[in-house]
């Protein structure tokens, strides 16, 4: 099971929290804090899996990616295969990019909300919901057609989902 | 991801370009001056002041829907940088009853964001969730799903399961799928509340959509997990369905980097595992569509390798099987002459679990090995200990473990440190070739690490050095003790010493510092004392040296020689004479009165080395015998034991229940019995023993039951206890934990590192000439030298196995009990190695059976189904074969799978009851070890008593036991 999914920046600033099994802001934070310190240890050139029993207890792994000032982060237990992991990693970023056209991190950080959205369509409580960028990004791009939509017309619901049911 | 590149230079700019709709400029600006703060301080103090602002005006009145949007945005936004924003959770519920999606949404993404499943205002989302389970509108159900996914708790569960469990039936896949998964979600926050759902996992495995089929591969992992074996019939499904997704059958849509569905493939060869682990009919069926895919699985993508690096799991988990083994062998090869260190991980990790069935394997990667050894990274440093660790022997186990401690030396996390203390200790005392080997080694060990070592493993190493080596010859033992006092002695000159490992050289320097006579009482006593000035705030050490220094004057006084008081040491004895802790002054007094007794009562008191002797303990003190029965002659009442005493409990009974119960003590509602008059001592013991229970709350019934579960599981622990448990004290039991120490459970954990070890030996001694022949073959000139004899010593070296694994049989019995099983180990597992062997050399061609296997089983194929969407459904005809042919296993699926519900309801109910008495069994199974591990008082005991055998409990506090030798 996938236990959390962080996107920080190299600075060790938050763009993404999301962690499959609830903890409290602080300890998100203590914990994004000590991935960091870990991450930003390690040379270039080394693979991208760090055991992290320490931090998220044992059995854990945590397998991230250093893209432009960001990482990307996944921490997992012994359910899931590393290569695999490194893979969904790929699969967001493609489905970020192909979002947003030329992803940069002030893209994230200002629709993180739109980022959950994404997010949502990959993983499904803490396990693998789809791994093709394409078929997220319909699933998003149909939601935020029917979001502005719905805005608008919001004084009829009932005609709206009688419009986009099934 | 060229385009990230960007990133940085856009941040500096602070470009706002149009992207980023629906933010405010507020937020805009919020955002950059977070980005441009300067210190973490600063970062505070604008979060701060976005929050004040936030709740004055999230509170205002009639706030507009669309800001009021923002605010929960902003409000996630402080909390993800680590600030509390409760005050904002109560608008993010409001937020979810908003017909708007938009709203929704983003009240249900800030609700599962902000609240934990048991936070109070769960209760107040449930309501909407069930409603939006039920909208039209398929997106809204998702998210709904999602939601629920995070949200709800085992108490809520009951209340959206019906909807959840409808939307599996969803014309939507997408729907389908989620609720499979939040299905599944449920199974993982309280198995017992949908276990009544089981078969809908079943059921949904032959899904028309390849999608759902993999998702509910998830929960079946779990359940499969959980038990194996009511699930063994779906083996073949499994397998068909793999064939066809390695034979690329799925829609295009599901490839992945050309790979046909990795992920699910993945899971497949995940479940597989579980499947064939030690079944060698099921893995017969497994071995064949997993040469398939070692075949044609591509190996230059990511994904291909995932796919092949979980073959390998997966053969190295199921019943061996030399040509698979030989693939897997071959594609851990290749992982590991990669250059990619991500490959090279995953190879070191194979490498791992392939040489369990053949240590052979091994060889040939030695360079590769130690190449990953003396990597700069440090994941792929530590999964090559770790690697070492399993194949260590005796052998090499010098190489080995003096890596580990340059290793351990070098790193500064506490947490690695301490893993890999324990390890080095673990295979030391295992495979120790010499005992000066030992003690420098345990000294490293502790120096480095001993404030993170467990403190039996200071215990296990004194009782080593009191007991030796195991090897009768006094003199080997002595040897090793007064290298071990001089080694010691040397080491105290050093300025910071742990307090473990002082403990230790107090313990070792009282018992045997004068043992050989090459050092005066006095210097030891000298050292001693020192050692306390040294460590004025740590009162074990300082116990631990006095008792020490006790030690060292009793055994002067029963030599008859002069016990001249050193001036540090009479000052010692009067600081501790008035120390705060009462354990202290307590051995303070015991050292004055001792040097007060002549030498014959010293020498019952502290006789000379026999920290090895057993004490004899007589619990039911019978040496008072004649003294009662004198008093009862003289009119004395008779001693009443405290369990026939009216309204108590017996301690033992106490004790056990406190034990099981502990979690429950509530208070109690009825009131108190009336008091009984007191009952004559010769009470039955039937009506003592139901009034015990009638005073013990209702869940007594059930605890009494796996009580003597318990009882029948372990025979040799409580054997006696659970037959007339609860009447008496068992005293009889107690004496038995006075016997012999043992500390057993130092090792036991490692259980499945022995095995290997074991069949290490076997294929060592069989195949001698392996090292040579690696010479031979002349590996790349450029290695050096230095690598080659690293490799040499870790891996070759096998012509001196047979003497040392006599010298290491030898030692096993005494060392730990673990080890003793060792040889049963090995002998168990060699016939099994010999057979496999045996069957694989007349091999029936597995990998090239190619289709036979899928004919002769009437599978089920979804998809077929699945394509049969364009075509007729090739469906009745096999559905009649299936049903009437029920005795099979697979068409039980089959009948699952047709959705007809008079021929396929009787089928679910049985399955139903297949998956309820499985389950109970499994409940049953996994009662029993949990008893076990629960808190023990025996164990407890049984420790207490080897500590205080041994003669250094400082934390204890047992005055009794002097006078009990004394008389």
């Amino acid at each position: 099971m996938i236990r959390a999914v962080i996107v920080m920046n190299t600075q060790g600033k938050p763009r993404l929290l999301k962690f499959y099994e609830f903890q409290p802001p602080e300890k998100q934070h203590e914990l994004t804090r000590s991935v960091f310190a870990v991450l930003s240890g390690r040379p270039d050139n080394v693979s991208n899996f760090v055991e992290a029993d320490a931090i998220f207890g044992p059995g854990t792994r945590l397998v991230y990616k250093h893209l432009a000032t960001l990482y990307f982060v996944f921490v997992f237990d012994s359910c899931e295969n590393e290569l695999a992991m490194l893979d969904l990693i790929q699969v967001l970023v493609e489905t970020l990019d192909r979002c947003f056209k030329n992803v940069c991190e002030l893209d994230i950080v200002f629709n993180f909300n739109k980022m959950h959205t994404i997010l949502d369509e990959i993983i499904f409580g803490g396990q693998v919901l789809e791994t093709s960028s394409e078929r997220v990004l319909k699933a998003v791009e149909e939601i935020s057609r029917l979001e502005k939509s719905s805005s608008s017309v919001s004084f009829v619901p009932k005609s709206v989902s009688g419009r986009f049911g099934r | 991801m060229e385009q990230l590149k960007t990133i940085g230079r856009e941040l500096a700019m602070g470009s706002q370009g149009g992207g980023w709709t629906g933010q405010s400029k507020e937020f805009l600006d919020l955002v950059k001056s977070i980005g441009e703060a300067r210190s973490k301080a600063e970062e505070d103090r604008i979060i701060l002041r976005e929050i004040d602002s936030l709740r004055r005006r999230i509170a205002e009145p009639d706030v507009p829907r669309r800001r009021m949007k923002e605010y929960i945005i902003r409000l996630v936004y402080a909390e993800m940088l680590g600030h509390d924003a409760s005050f904002g959770y109560i608008h993010a519920v409001k937020m979810t009853h908003d017909d708007s999606l938009s709203l929704k949404r983003t009240g249900y993404l800030a609700v599962t964001l902000f609240l934990s499943d048991d936070h109070d205002l769960i209760i107040l989302i449930v309501n909407t969730i069930q409603k939006d389970l039920r909208s039209d509108n398929y997106l809204i159900v998702c998210t709904a799903l999602t939601a629920a996914c995070k949200l709800i708790n085992e108490e809520t569960i009951p209340a959206v399961l019906p909807q959840v469990v409808d939307l599996l039936a969803h014309p939507k896949e997408a729907v389908r799928k989620k609720a499979v998964m939040a299905l599944h979600r449920f199974y993982q926050r309280s198995p017992a509340s949908v276990s009544h759902l089981i078969s809908n996992f079943r059921k949904r495995l032959c899904d028309n959509d390849p999608g759902v089929m993999g998702a509910t591969l998830f929960p079946l992992f779990d359940l499969i997990t959980a038990d194996v074996n009511s699930y063994k019939d779906l083996v073949i499904s499994f397998v068909s369905i793999l064939k066809q997704v390695a034979e690329r059958r799925l829609p295009k849509a599901y490839d992945y980097h050309q790979m046909p569905a990795p992920f699910i493939q993945i899971k497949l060869l995940k479940i597989l595992a579980l499947l064939g682990s030690g079944d060698k009919q099921a893995s017969g069926h497994i071995y064949n569509v997993l040469g398939d895919i070692f075949r044609k699985c591509e190996s230059s993508s990511n994904i291909g390798n995932a796919v092949l690096y979980e073959c390998i799991c997966c053969v190295s988990s199921i019943y061996p099987n030399a040509k698979v083994l030989d693939a897997a062998a071959e594609s851990t090869s290749k992982f590991l002459k990669s250059d990619s260190h991500n490959l090279k991980y995953m190879g070191i990790d194979a490498l791992g679990r392939l040489i369990k069935i053949n240590p052979d394997i091994a060889e040939e990667h030695q360079l590769a090995v130690i190449d990953c050894l003396e990597d700069p990274d440090d994941t792929l440093k530590r999964k090559t200990f770790e690697l070492l660790y399993k194949m260590t022997k005796s052998t090499n186990v010098e190489v080995i473990v003096d890596r580990m401690i340059d290793y351990m030396i070098s790193i500064n996390d506490n947490h690695y440190k301490t893993e890999i203390a324990s390890r080095c200790v673990e295979l030391a005392e295992q495979f120790a070739p010499s005992n000066q080997w030992f003690i420098q080694t345990m000294n490293k060990v502790f120096e480095h690490a001993g404030d993170l070592l467990n403190v039996r493993v200071a215990h296990n190493l004194m009782r080593l050095i009191a007991e030796g080596f195991g090897e009768d010859d006094e003199g080997a033992d002595s040897q090793l003790r007064s290298s071990a006092v001089n080694s010691y002695l040397r080491i105290l000159g050093e300025p910071k010493l742990p307090s473990l490992f002082l403990q230790v050289i107090c313990w070792v320097l009282g018992e045997y510092g004068t043992a050989d006579g090459k050092y005066s009482a006095s210097y030891i006593i000298g050292k001693l004392c020192d050692v306390t000035e040294a460590h004025l705030c740590n009162d074990t050490v300082k116990a631990y040296s006095i008792s020490a220094i006790m030690k060292i004057c009793a055994f002067e006084i029963t030599a008859g020689r002069n016990v001249e008081m050193l001036p540090e040491c009479q000052s010692l004895i009067d600081e501790l004479s008035a120390s705060h802790s009462t354990d202290l002054q307590q051995r303070a007094y015991e050292l004055q009165a001792l040097l007060c007794l002549d030498s014959q009562a010293v020498e019952s008191v502290m006789p000379l080395d026999a920290s090895c002797e057993d004490i004899e303990f007589d619990g039911n003190l019978s040496f008072l015998n004649s003294f009662v029965q004198q008093s009862i002659e003289k009119g004395a009442r008779p001693y009443i034991p405290e369990s026939e005493r009216s309204g108590t409990f017996s301690v033992s009974n106490y004790n056990s229940q406190y034990q099981h119960e502990a979690s429950s003590h509530t208070l109690r509602f009825e009131a108190y019995e009336l008091p009984k008059p007191s009952p004559t001592p010769a009470t039955p013991q039937i009506s003592v023993s139901t009034r015990t229970t009638d005073l013990v709350p209702v869940p007594e019934t059930t605890y009494y039951y796996t009580e003597n579960n318990q009882a029948s599981k372990l025979p040799p622990v409580s054997d006696a206890s659970s037959a007339d448990h609860g009447i008496k004290l068992h005293l009889d039991g107690v004496q038995k934990k006075w016997g012999r120490p043992t500390y057993s459970s130092s090792s036991s954990s490692t259980s499945s590192e022995k095995k290997t070890n074991g069949v290490t030996r076997i294929d060592g001694v069989s195949s001698p000439s392996r090292g040579t022949l690696y010479d031979s073959k002349g590996q790349q000139s450029e290695v050096s030298a230095e690598k080659q004899k690293l490799a040499a010593s870790l891996f070759g070296a096998s012509a001196g196995k047979t003497e040392k694994k006599l010298a290491s049989t030898q030692r096993a019995p005494k060392a730990t009990t673990a080890t003793a099983e060792r040889p049963g180990v090995t002998r168990a597992v060699s016939p099994e190695i010999s057979k496999q062997k045996a069957a694989s050399s007349p091999p029936p061609d597995l990998l090239d059976l190619g289709e036979p296997i899928t004919t002769t089983t009437p599978t089920i194929d979804p998809f077929e189904q699945l394509e049969g969407l364009i075509g007729p459904t090739p469906g009745p005809s096999t559905l009649d074969n299936s049903v009437t042919t029920s005795e099979q296993k697979a068409p039980d699926l089959m009948t699952l799978y047709t959705d007809t519900p008079p021929s396929s309801n009787s089928s679910i109910s049985s399955a139903l009851g297949d998956i309820h008495s499985s389950d109970k069994n499994s409940q049953m199974a996994k009662n029993v070890p949990s008893i076990k591990k629960g808190p023990n008082p025996q164990d407890s005991l049984q420790k207490d008593a080897t500590a205080r055998h041994v003669g250094v409990t400082p934390t204890g506090n047992n005055p009794n036991l002097f006078r009990d030798l004394l008389g």
